[in-house]
């Protein structure tokens, strides 16, 4: 069994990171009956026996003494990372896990990426090194972080070149949740486009999640769990929106939507935890879904996001109404897992590479272009240390490609490809 | 003398754990005292406490399917796995043919060749080394190519059978299609037979024979299980003098691939039945054969929906291919009959020249084995294996789709990052591209 490290940059991804946390012990708990330290457990945790002088963790198959995760924390703010560690997962993350900063990065990439990014290069890479080094065969690093602000946006891309540096081998997912257009922090698509030119650069694969889908989503539970059709009533407990069961009590205002980004991460990653009739691996994942570098950019979708009382389910049908490239009709992969999420009898995770993510980039581009035309807010990313006006042109200019790739491949959308023509063997 | 099954990846160990289990059942069912012993010689090995242990061994790069399989089978009660007759890693191939062809199998054949050289020790004779695998992940595709070429350079004059399962055309694997292009180009070097099973077609047989409802990945390998088995159990040969014969792969090779650019074998058996449905129903020998000789003259792989309206050609006709499309012509065949009255069957039916090419005369391209011993509980059971034109169109798809994908260079980083050039890629389409045209210009 392998085991994958989580790295949290930022307020995002550290609030993401702690429902992750909450919610994979709830998962486990639920299936792991006695006790023991397991394979499945093994895969995000690693068991310490706190009485030995150098806190050695245990082999798989012993009783389950002191559960860490294998994760790394990172934030330029002390808050969220404090309240973690005052809170019921405290015990999850030792010091060595943590690397933390007082003034924050105040939304502005250049901070997190330059001048962060070179303060603690080597205190980073230290943390990772180490945590790599407990893990007997580590397939992939897990890295989360929101795109909008300064520090999950700068640092959490930092983090990423240096991940593929130090450990090029091991497979780097990254979880990127990006603003809404009414998002409070008016930089944020700087940030967001000099942060996606390090994702389409460094990252094996990306899962690019939006805020405004997370809103949508949580809403469209809200009002099926208090209107909705009369005798369909929901199980509130068992929503993907819920924590109920973690050991964290009282939900707070973004819990419903990080508990659905946990979620996710659970989800993909269950395949390789659980047993199953048709195993997928993570580094299955990039091989079947990227058939080029640059175009790693993967939607999710889930599904139930709430379990229905008396639920008759449908034989899944997989629609041939999905236009497809040419070449690749029928592009699917499959992976079937025997164990369902807690308070689920069965859940669906789909991954698709799919040209609709340009859409979300276009946008993007658009609020980029609003702001630079002007060249609003720019000194204050110029002043930083190493960062140039080039930053920007080449960023805007990584993002267009990107978007003019897909927009390629739509172009054959509808239009009858021929197959191309076979080798001829002389008889 | 005995075989030495060689289990790659998910796939292979799956299959292979159902494969053991039937034949060990099939061995020890009722009072068939000669039968058993030689069907237990052939696939077991019996310790000083009598117990029977599978002359196999289990490779994948992930451990859970082994661990699963090894203790399903000492669950049975009947028969177990050797203990350290296994080899696995903590990581897959990823479904990356290049990922299992030059690093796994590279780094780990040392290790995969002294497990196998164990086990063959272990036999008093060895009939020859079976590789199952399936040709659309990584591992039992990249690696089990690498095993099967490792095998051949230290066996040169062992039987090499490969047994493949091929996925459904579509929802397993993406690039499904390069990594079997790939394996079957390779194989086509080294292996001395290929024997295939399709995913969709066992899938029919599981739907529309068997009438399970929910079909799991368990039911599709008990079919090939049971094809399999039907197989390679013991059996009367012309050439055996009345004794069940001790060369299976050898009478099997001889009788089938005599010629190096046709290697593909197909399967098909009748009946299949639910066994709800088997004390209710009647066999007889001209019925099933009848109906065998159909399935393989109009290509259908199963008793239901065959095509009863080809035949084929007449006489005067047969010079030229006039052969209408879906007549399937075959080079060779073996009819393996199994159960009682089984010396009162009439085979002339498959002696026909008619079925076959002409460059071989009917007493060379037609093979009859017979077993008096009823097989898996079926009273009666017929097994055609057939290397015909059966598989050309599935063969010819696979090779068409990946072509597709290879044109638009998609997923060939991949590949590139593990050490397959595009080069490679070329040698094995071109490879196929003529085992294609060979099989076209049979009829």
């Amino acid at each position: 069994m392998t085991q994958s490290v989580v790295v949290q940059v930022g307020q995002c991804g550290n609030q993401v990171g702690c429902r992750f946390w909450d919610l994979a012990l709830r998962e486990h708990a639920h299936v792991n009956k006695k006790g023991l330290y397991d394979e499945a457990l093994s895969s995000f945790f690693r068991n310490v026996d706190s009485r030995e002088s150098d806190g050695g963790a245990h082999v798989v198959g012993g009783r389950i003494q002191h559960l860490k995760a294998r994760a790394v924390l990172v934030d330029m703010e002390e808050g969220v990372v404090n309240e973690i560690l005052q809170g019921p997962l405290r015990e999850m993350f030792d010091s060595t896990q943590l690397l933390t900063d007082v003034s924050g990065s105040g939304n502005n990439w250049a901070v997190g990426h330059m001048m962060y990014g070179s303060a603690y290069r080597e205190q980073i890479v230290d943390k990772l090194r180490k945590a790599a080094e407990h893990c007997d065969c580590l397939q992939c690093f897990f890295l989360i972080h929101s795109m909008g602000g300064g520090t999950g946006s700068g640092l959490g891309t930092r983090v990423l070149s240096l991940l593929e540096e130090e450990f090029p081998e091991v497979c780097r997912i990254v979880t990127s949740i990006y603003p809404s257009a009414e998002d409070d922090v008016i930089t944020s698509p700087y940030n967001s486009v000099l942060a996606m030119r390090e994702l389409t650069e460094h990252a094996d694969c990306v899962l690019p999640v939006e805020n405004q889908s997370l809103v949508d989503i949580v809403d469209k539970i809200k009002h099926m769990s208090h209107g909705g059709k009369p005798g369909s009533a929901i199980k509130r407990d068992s929503t993907i929106i819920s924590g109920q069961g973690g050991l964290s009590g009282a939900e707070k205002p973004f819990d419903a939507m990080n508990n659905i980004v946990a979620n996710l991460l659970l989800n993909i990653t269950s395949s390789a935890r659980f047993e199953g009739s048709l195993n997928m691996d993570l580094n299955e994942i990039a091989m079947n879904l990227v058939p080029f570098p640059r175009l790693h950019y993967l939607v999710p979708s889930l599904t139930p996001l709430y379990t229905l009382a008396d639920v008759s389910v449908p034989t899944r049908r997989l629609k041939p109404l999905l236009p497809f490239v040419s070449w690749n009709q029928e592009g699917w992969k499959t992976g079937l897992c025997s164990v369902p999420p807690v308070g689920h009898s069965h859940a669906l995770l789909a991954l698709a590479n799919n040209t609709c993510v340009k859409l979300t980039f276009m946008e993007l581009r658009e609020r980029f272009i609003k702001l630079y035309r002007k060249k609003a807010h720019l000194h204050h990313y110029l002043h930083v240390d190493g960062m140039e006006q080039s930053c920007f042109s080449e960023a805007i200019s990584s993002l267009s490609s990107l978007i003019e790739e897909y927009q390629h491949l739509d172009a054959t959308k509808g239009t009858l490809v021929p197959d191309a023509p076979r080798l001829r063997i002389a008889r | 003398m005995s075989i030495v099954t060689v289990q790659l990846g998910q796939c292979g160990n799956q299959v292979g754990h159902e494969l053991f289990d039937i034949i060990c059942s099939d061995a020890l069912e009722g009072q068939r005292k000669v039968y058993s012993t030689a069907s237990c010689e052939r696939f077991f090995h019996q310790t000083t406490h009598g117990d029977l242990v599978a002359r196999a061994v289990l490779i994948d790069m992930e451990p859970k399917v082994i661990n699963q399989s090894i203790s399903r089978a000492a669950k049975s009660g009947r028969w177990r796995y050797g203990e350290s007759s296994h080899f696995s890693q903590k990581q897959g191939s990823g479904n990356n043919w290049a990922n299992g062809y030059c690093v796994h199998g590279p780094r780990h054949s040392a290790v995969v060749e002294e497990l196998v050289r164990r086990e063959v020790e272990r036999c008093d004779r060895l009939a020859g080394l079976m590789a199952m695998m399936s040709v659309a992940g990584g591992t039992g595709s990249g690696v089990g190519t690498y095993a099967t070429q490792c095998l051949r350079d230290i066996y040169p004059k062992s039987f090499i059978l490969n047994h493949l399962t091929w996925p459904y055309r579509t929802g397993e694997v993406i690039v499904q299609n390069y990594n079997s292009v790939l394996t079957l180009a390779h194989l086509y070097q080294l292996s001395d037979a290929i024997l295939v099973h399709e995913n969709d077609t066992v899938h029919r047989i599981c739907s529309q024979l068997l009438n399970i409802k929910h079909i799991s990945f368990g039911d599709v390998n008990g079919v090939i299980a049971h094809q399999l088995g039907s197989i390679l159990q013991p059996a009367l040969t012309a050439d055996s003098h009345g004794v069940y014969s001790r060369n299976p792969l050898g009478d099997l090779v001889s009788g089938l691939t005599c010629h190096p650019e046709y290697k593909l074998l197909s399967v098909c058996t009748i009946p299949q039945m639910p066994s709800s449905s088997m004390a209710y129903s009647t066999f007889s020998w001209p019925s099933l054969l009848k109906h065998l000789r159909q399935m393989l003259i109009s290509n259908t792989k199963m008793e239901e929906g065959i095509d009863w309206q080809v035949c084929p050609p007449a006489g005067s006709e047969r010079a030229r291919s006039f052969t209408g499309p879906s007549f399937n012509t075959s080079l060779a065949n073996l009819l393996i009959l199994r159960g009682k009255e089984v010396y009162s069957a009439e085979t002339d039916g498959f002696e026909d020249p008619a079925l076959h090419t002409s460059w071989l005369s009917s007493e060379e391209a037609f093979n009859l084995w017979k077993s008096p011993v009823p097989f898996n509980k079926y009273e009666k059971c017929a097994t055609l294996v057939s290397n015909s034109q059966a598989l050309l169109r599935p063969l010819d798809n696979m090779v068409g789709k990946a072509w597709n994908m290879f044109a638009s260079r998609a997923y060939i980083h991949q590949y590139v990052k593990f050490g397959i050039s595009e080069e490679d890629f070329l040698d094995s389409f071109t490879s196929l591209e003529q085992v294609i045209s060979s099989y076209s210009q049979l009829s």
